[in-house]
């Protein structure tokens, strides 16, 4: 064994390590055993909603149209390009191009940012429409998609405030219930997403700080390729969240 | 198996020229040597102490819930203070004690040592696994001296997210972020076993201990993160009462059940997959035989693995799950106990005609086999619906599930320390009051829980603090036989520390046990593990073919 | 154990295009297709759709395509994981029959 060979001793070789090769083979199954737990966490969210979402569809119908699904869609091109982009600069780290690899990070890094930028504003809408889930709930909705007719229930009894006496026309408090969990779940799931996006953004940050240090190279750049999964695999769960939360029960409308 | 006779190791330590045998021990002294260590040795000492320290808080509760049971009335602790008390033992011990202790003191310690790398894969990650626990555990600290929790260590809803006055969401971030320790040392050690083994070390050539470390690990990456997002929702619900497991709000508690079970039942197996793994190894050494039924035994890890996804249910038979459901959860929780029995099984199937010595190890190997016996089986009498119905939330449940965990899991534990305490200090515990402990640990074990299957065969609930007159004399012979344990555990205690300072000194190989551990490095270690990179070229355990079988009686008894 | 990722071949920026290309069409065709009402097909439709593009992004931007038996098990492992814990819960909601004119599935 040529444990004590140095001579090819690259500065990013881990000690215990034999060699790059086995370094980045294994840091690259650690990497996707990470994911595995992560596809268990998000999924325990995802079987929340499948049980709801299978109950009580009506309600998940009317609180899905309440989402703005053109920024949901605009979202998910710009994460499907940054995916574009993230393997671009994986690429670029592989065929040992310094300066592609940096501007392909940002490239993705600025697409990342803009994701998370009109996440910001969808959830400031939600703020201000009292669709976030709590003391403060209140389903004024202004459309029912299912019956066609229009709603405006600013005062009366929408809520999760004590009532005042009379129904809310149009939805009764179990469905209003059933429309929280709905958006319980959505701000779960996007919300634990975005701070997953967060994560990657610092972690892009990291990785154009170390290109820029020169850390990089043909032999190694296993970084750049592992950041690359953790960013894919954000973008999976968005390709699913998409459909599931924006686009349920809009062929009701008109 | 190798047909021709391998000459016994010639002792690495008669190899090694130093005036005094620098280890991993005494390569550095001070706090910060220890405390930002990247020797997988020593973070299993760390684990030590800390698994050690958070065993006696448990036990305290433990001591304190038997007290006041030892009368009919909840007169020592108002109910309220007594829900208190089980729900912390029951943290303390699950998450604190049990699920980290084989893998986090003697899966760090020797994995590495029976892979034949010089470490684990992600040294810095296992110190932070380390670190995270120690977080998660001051959470905890935290929530007791604030008061405590009082929903059951299982947390369910909608008690624990709306009307529980305690601590939860301390508790439960605590838990959240103990739950990252386990995740990360399953992924570091799969991704060890995979990569980094000796040449010649194929997958059946593995120590069988390896094969439960690996399967433990695998349980552990597919689980915990489950548990991670559900204790995060209840958190959330409780914090911004958002519903999605509160009926009043339009949620399903049987939700929160199923996602919580999802996780603590393959749980369960984290915790007496590496006792197993145990098992293996000091069976064999003290039985001076290969193991009986090597790849059965492999293969009934991945049997584990997949089998303990799938029986969750029988934890929920009746809370609301559809009946559908509870039958399949019920023959599914049939056929995991396969793969138990194929273990024990063979354990004693290695023992048959072996050439038994009767060593601590061994002691608590038997005591293993008859407990876990007893527990499994008790086990399935759970997981018969009809019986389940009258026995759920009853005595009868607490004694199984000690009968595994304590009677099993602690037992192996304690065999494995035992076994490996030489190798990881060069020191021998003193025998004689080591056997000693074991048999009070032992009859005092038996004591305290023989008595509970009965209590709650009777109708005695689990978690009340009162129970009817009746019930007493059980009661009080419960609480005598926690005396007799926790004594057993305290002298076990007692005797380790002073075998760290007085014990006698061990060779290498005190126990003439195979693996690499033993016959490749000296005892202690030193911090590389090894001075050369061992070459493997043979199966395990194999005893039959090591020539110092001839003088094996006469050695052991001089080294005694 | 080296015959594994490192010796991979390189993915070449025309295949990342076209596998861009794929994503793009397939997220345009989820949109339009979620306002035609097709009654229960709707869902496989979506979820159909959501499991092709993700296929696409774990075999290639992620190179799964080119990777070993190993990571090929980790990966459908994880999935399979998730789809048990779905089956076997949902499997207990859908046999409830609590409320006998709204049954699920069946």
């Amino acid at each position: 064994m040529h444990s004590s060979d140095h001579s090819a001793h690259h500065p990013a070789l881990a000690h215990h390590f034999q060699d790059l090769e086995q370094q980045k083979d294994t840091t690259w199954l650690a990497m996707w055993v990470f994911l595995a737990t992560e596809i268990m966490f998000f999924g325990g969210l995802f079987l929340a909603y499948v049980i709801y979402r299978s109950s009580y569809p009506d309600a998940f119908a009317i609180a899905s149209n309440a989402l703005n699904v053109n920024m949901g869609l605009g979202n998910t091109f710009v994460l499907i390009i940054s995916s574009f982009t993230m393997a671009m600069s994986v690429y670029s780290a592989q065929m040992a191009q310094t300066g592609r690899l940096i501007v392909f990070l940002i490239l993705t890094l600025i697409l990342g940012c803009t994701f998370l930028g009109v996440k910001y504003f969808e959830y400031k809408d939600k703020f201000d429409s009292h669709l976030v889930p709590g003391r403060h709930f209140d389903f004024a909705y202004h459309h029912d998609p299912i019956t066609g007719a229009t709603l405006h229930n600013e005062h009366e009894g929408a809520s999760n405030k004590p009532s005042s006496g009379h129904e809310a026309t149009g939805h009764s408090k179990k469905a209003l219930r059933e429309i929280q969990i709905f958006f319980s779940l959505y701000f779960a799931m996007t919300g634990l997403h975005a701070f997953h996006m967060i994560i990657g953004a610092g972690l892009l940050i990291w990785l154009v700080i170390s290109a820029m240090k020169g850390k990089f190279s043909k032999e190694y750049n296993s970084p750049v390729e592992l950041v690359g999964l953790y960013w894919h695999f954000v973008d999976i769960v968005w390709i699913f969240l998409f459909p599931l939360l924006y686009l349920i029960g809009r062929h009701h409308h008109g | 198996m190798s047909a021709h006779v391998i000459d016994s190791k010639p002792l690495i330590e008669d190899k090694v020229e130093h005036k005094e045998q620098e280890n991993y021990l005494t390569a550095g002294y001070s706090l910060k040597s220890w405390l930002l260590t990247l020797d997988h040795k020593r973070i299993a000492l760390l684990y030590l102490i800390s698994i050690t320290a958070m065993f006696f808080v448990g036990g305290i509760f433990a001591a304190l819930l038997r007290l006041e049971l030892m009368t009919p009335q909840s007169d020592l602790f108002e109910p309220d203070n007594y829900n208190k008390l089980f729900t912390m033992h029951g943290i303390i011990m699950v998450f604190f004690f049990i699920i980290p202790a084989v893998p986090g003191v003697l899966g760090n310690f020797l994995l590495p040592l029976m892979l034949g790398a010089k470490d684990v894969a992600f040294p810095r990650l296992n110190l932070l696994s380390w670190y995270v626990y120690i977080v998660g555990a001051a959470f905890t600290m935290f929530t007791i001296v604030s008061g405590g929790v009082d929903t059951g260590w299982t947390f369910y809803t909608p008690y624990s997210t709306s009307s529980s006055q305690t601590h939860v969401v301390p508790v439960v971030l605590g838990l959240f972020i103990t739950g990252f320790s386990s995740i990360l040392t399953g992924l570091n050690f799969m991704v060890t076993i995979h990569r980094m083994r000796a040449p010649g070390l194929t997958w059946f050539r593995l120590p069988l201990m390896v094969w439960s470390i690996y399967a433990t690990s695998i349980i552990q990456i597919l689980g915990t993160p489950v548990i991670a997002v559900t204790l995060m929702m209840a958190g959330l619900e409780r914090i911004f009462r958002i519903g999605i497991f509160d009926p009043n709000l339009g949620g399903d508690p049987v939700l929160f059940q199923h996602l919580f079970w999802f996780y603590s039942h393959p749980a369960v197996y984290i915790m007496i997959v590496p006792g197993m793994g145990v098992i293996n190894e000091v069976v064999t050494c003290f039985s001076r035989r290969s193991i009986f039924g090597y790849r059965a035994i492999a293969f009934a890890n991945v049997g584990f693995v997949v089998f303990s996804f799938v029986v969750w249910g029988h934890h929920m038979i009746v809370s609301g799950q559809s009946v559908y459901s509870a039958l399949i959860f019920s023959i599914l929780s049939y056929l995991v106990g396969i793969f138990s029995a194929i273990k024990v099984f063979n354990w004693t199937a290695t023992m048959y005609k072996g050439s038994i010595s009767f060593d601590t190890p061994m002691l608590y190997v038997f005591g293993f086999q008859g407990l876990f016996l007893i527990g499994g089986l008790t086990g399935l009498f759970l997981a018969a619906l009809g019986f389940d119905v009258h026995v759920h939330d009853t005595y009868f449940v607490v004694a199984h599930f000690h009968y595994v965990m304590v009677g099993g899991l602690v037992m192996a534990f304690l065999a494995g320390i035992h076994f490996w305490w030489p190798k990881m200090f060069g020191r021998k515990y003193p025998e004689g009051i080591s056997k000693f402990a074991m048999i009070l640990i032992f009859s005092g074990f038996n004591l305290t829980f023989f008595p509970q299957f009965i209590l709650g065969y009777l109708g005695m609930p689990r978690r009340y603090a009162s129970y009817p007159d009746e019930f007493q004399v059980l009661n009080i012979m419960s609480t005598a036989g926690g005396s007799v344990l926790g004594l057993g555990f305290l002298l076990v205690g007692v005797y380790m520390v002073w075998s760290l300072f007085f014990g006698k000194e061990a060779g290498q190989n005190p126990w003439k046990a195979t693996g690499l551990e033993w016959e490749h490095t000296t005892s202690p270690p030193p911090t590389e593990n090894f001075y050369e990179t061992p070459v493997v070229n043979e199966d395990p355990y194999n005893y039959a073919n090591r020539d110092f079988l001839k003088d094996f009686n006469k050695e052991v008894k001089a080294s005694a | 154990m080296s015959d594994d990722h490192s010796k991979h071949h390189i993915v070449q920026p025309s295949m990342y295009a076209a596998i861009l290309g794929a994503l793009l069409v397939f997220t345009v065709l989820t949109y339009y297709v979620a306002f035609i009402d097709l009654g229960v097909l709707s869902n496989f439709v979506a979820m159909g759709i959501a499991v092709t593009k993700g296929s696409l992004v774990v075999l290639f931007f992620m190179h799964i395509f080119y990777s070993t038996r190993l990571l090929w098990v980790v990966v459908v492992g994880s999935f399979g994981w998730l789809a048990l814990m779905l089956i076997l819960t949902l499997g207990d909601y859908v046999t409830r029959h609590w409320d006998v004119q709204k049954h699920i599935f069946f």
